[in-house]
């Protein structure tokens, strides 16, 4: 698949804005279960604030991606057969939810709600959270899905691949919390380093996995059952048209065989050991922020290479009958 | 229940590009609005097509045979380029089985095309919207055409007949009739897609001359002619006279 820019900084940027959300969140439960003196609102709000700011780059980018951008409403309405427009209604919503428990949290409206006893001294912002918290996972997996549905695009037709979005997005939000809590100066900066770095342990072993699980894969369409003649030999002589078609550049990465080996490589570095490294140099020289911009900036650019990777490695069986001009 | 289908016969197309040229001549005349058209004079020519004719070679040479291959939307009866549509632009009629793109919705995301696993959708690079056959929808019913040319362009157009239309589910149309008696099959059946439209295999006329046709062991006296009785061997004569 030839890989779109515009859906690259999508996945990779909610991705990021999710994780970001969930680490916010997850500071807040933590701080309240070990009695660790509570953030400001203003922590919460501006994470908030961050998260959001994320999550509208991704929407804009994504736009970028529609011949009609000004008819997009129209996507909200097959959500119940289409992933896609799953995505296009979760998205929103995830980003009003963000947007309300950021705003509770600046004005400092938790009033609370001792109705629940799953959450002790829970407030509003909790149960507002949670919500948050689901529609957060429910975009990962609309995300995801909206690659793993495609059957007959074997790269993506795994679990894998909605499991990958997840991690990825988790990690990279988290490396972005430990930035952030630097910046503020909180003391939950070992809590978000470290999670940023199990998160990122974590997606090394199921990108790992995909990775393996790709190179081993067995390709159910040949040219044997794109055009039914039974035959070992065949080879296209023409494909009915000679400057190329939206065939030839949509399904075809176009690189060499080199730049794509290289991307994988990059990734491969970029996302996992690097951001790692500097994440464990982190833990230790807790005062050293370039540490922290650089784990999560390095991550990041990881991330759009790895993003590139996952188009481009994916072969459609429609390339069967654009071979040769 | 109708499913309106093309089936086209390996066996004689010809690969002569006449589909390709009257189904863009008559799409891109109609209501829905042009096919685009860049560089059609130029070195790179390249532009929008719903029917294109492949040419693959099967074998090796010099023992290798030229296969022309018209391609187009097969109209899947489980069209997986349908669901995936977030818009609803792209749609499978109840009444006909064909699978079209309401212009007017589609957003351009790309989506459907995919999701077809035939690379049949194209994107309209100047509309920006999605196209595909439309089996000629504008044409097929319209009655201000004679009964005769109620058919898709470019079954009219096929000056070998390769191209059948007809409804698949009707046991005893011209189509269905062809499939069974023809060994008509389905291009990739192993995603469960289901296509409408079927191909023809190629096949070959061969008359078999078995040894026995070119001999005659039916004459015992290896010989064409009058008997002689000057020959060895059994005659007639031996055994009555005995
Ligand atoms: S051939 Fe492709 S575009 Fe046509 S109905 Fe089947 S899946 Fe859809
Ligand atoms: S390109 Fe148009 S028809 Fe295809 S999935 Fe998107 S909105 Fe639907």
């Amino acid at each position: 698949m030839h890989p779109p820019f515009s859906v690259i900084f999508l996945t990779t940027l909610i991705g990021a804005g999710q994780g970001l959300f969930l680490a916010l969140f997850a500071a807040q439960c933590y701080t309240r279960l070990e009695n660790i003196p509570q953030q400001t609102g203003a922590f919460y709000a501006y994470g908030s604030i961050l998260a959001l700011t994320l999550l509208t780059g991704g929407l804009i980018a994504s736009f970028f991606h529609l011949g009609h951008p000004e008819r997009a409403w129209r996507s909200a309405t097959q959500w119940r057969t289409s992933w896609l427009s799953r995505e296009v209604i979760v998205l929103p919503l995830f980003m009003l939810m963000v947007f309300i428990y950021g705003t509770l949290h600046f004005f400092g409206i938790n009033p609370p709600i001792h109705a629940t006893v799953a959450i002790p001294k829970g407030g509003l912002t909790i149960i507002v959270g949670v919500i948050g918290i689901i529609t957060c996972f429910a975009l990962f997996i609309c995300t995801g899905m909206i690659y793993a549905c495609l059957k007959f695009l074997q790269e993506w037709h795994t679990p894998l691949t909605p499991i990958n979005y997840t991690l990825f997005g988790i990690a990279s939000g988290f490396s972005l919390a430990a930035v952030y809590t630097h910046v503020q100066q909180s003391p939950l900066l070992g809590f978000m380093t470290l999670w940023a770095i199990i998160f990122t342990v974590f997606a090394f072993f199921t990108r790992g996995a995909s990775l393996i699980r790709n190179y081993r894969l067995k390709h159910k369409s040949n040219l044997t059952t794109a055009i039914g003649v039974r035959h070992n030999q065949i080879q296209q002589k023409a494909q009915g048209a000679m400057g190329g078609s939206f065939n030839t550049r949509e399904f075809f990465h176009g690189k060499t065989a080199m730049f794509f080996k290289s991307v994988k490589w990059i990734f491969l570095v970029l996302v996992f050991p690097v951001p790692i490294a500097l994440l464990s140099l982190g833990l230790t020289n807790q005062h050293m922020l370039i540490l922290f911009v650089l784990a999560f900036v390095l991550q990041y650019l990881g991330l759009i290479a790895e993003r590139w990777f996952f188009f481009a490695q994916a072969k459609h069986p429609q390339n069967l009958y654009y071979q040769t001009i | 229940m109708t499913q309106l289908a093309l089936v086209i016969d390996l066996n004689v197309c010809v690969g002569c590009h006449a589909c390709v040229t009257s189904c863009k001549q008559w799409n891109t005349s109609g209501s829905a609005g042009t096919m685009c058209d860049d560089n059609p004079y130029a070195a790179e020519p390249t532009g929008t097509f719903f029917n294109r004719v492949q040419t693959f070679e099967v074998g090796t040479f010099p023992d290798t045979e030229t296969v022309h291959f018209p391609k187009s939307c097969l109209h899947c009866e489980d069209p997986p380029c349908v669901p995936v549509c977030p818009t609803g632009a792209s749609y499978k009629r109840k009444e006909d089985g064909i699978v079209l793109v309401d212009y007017d919705k589609c957003i351009g995301c790309g989506y459907c095309s995919w999701a077809c696993p035939y690379g049949a959708r194209e994107l309209d690079e100047h509309e920006k919207v999605m196209k595909k056959c439309t089996l000629c929808v504008d044409r097929i019913y319209d009655k201000d055409l004679p009964e005769q040319e109620r058919k898709p362009a470019c079954v009219m157009s096929c000056p070998t007949s390769a191209r059948l239309f007809g409804d698949v589910h009707d046991p005893d149309s011209e189509v269905s009739v062809a499939i069974r008696e023809k060994g008509g099959y389905a291009l990739m059946p192993e995603w469960g897609t289901l296509p409408a439209n079927h191909y023809l295999p190629r096949q070959k006329t061969k008359l078999h001359i078995h040894d026995d046709k070119l001999t005659r062991v039916d004459n015992p006296l290896k010989k064409e002619g009058r008997l002689s009785t000057d020959e060895d061997g059994p005659f007639l004569e031996d055994v009555t006279t005995w």
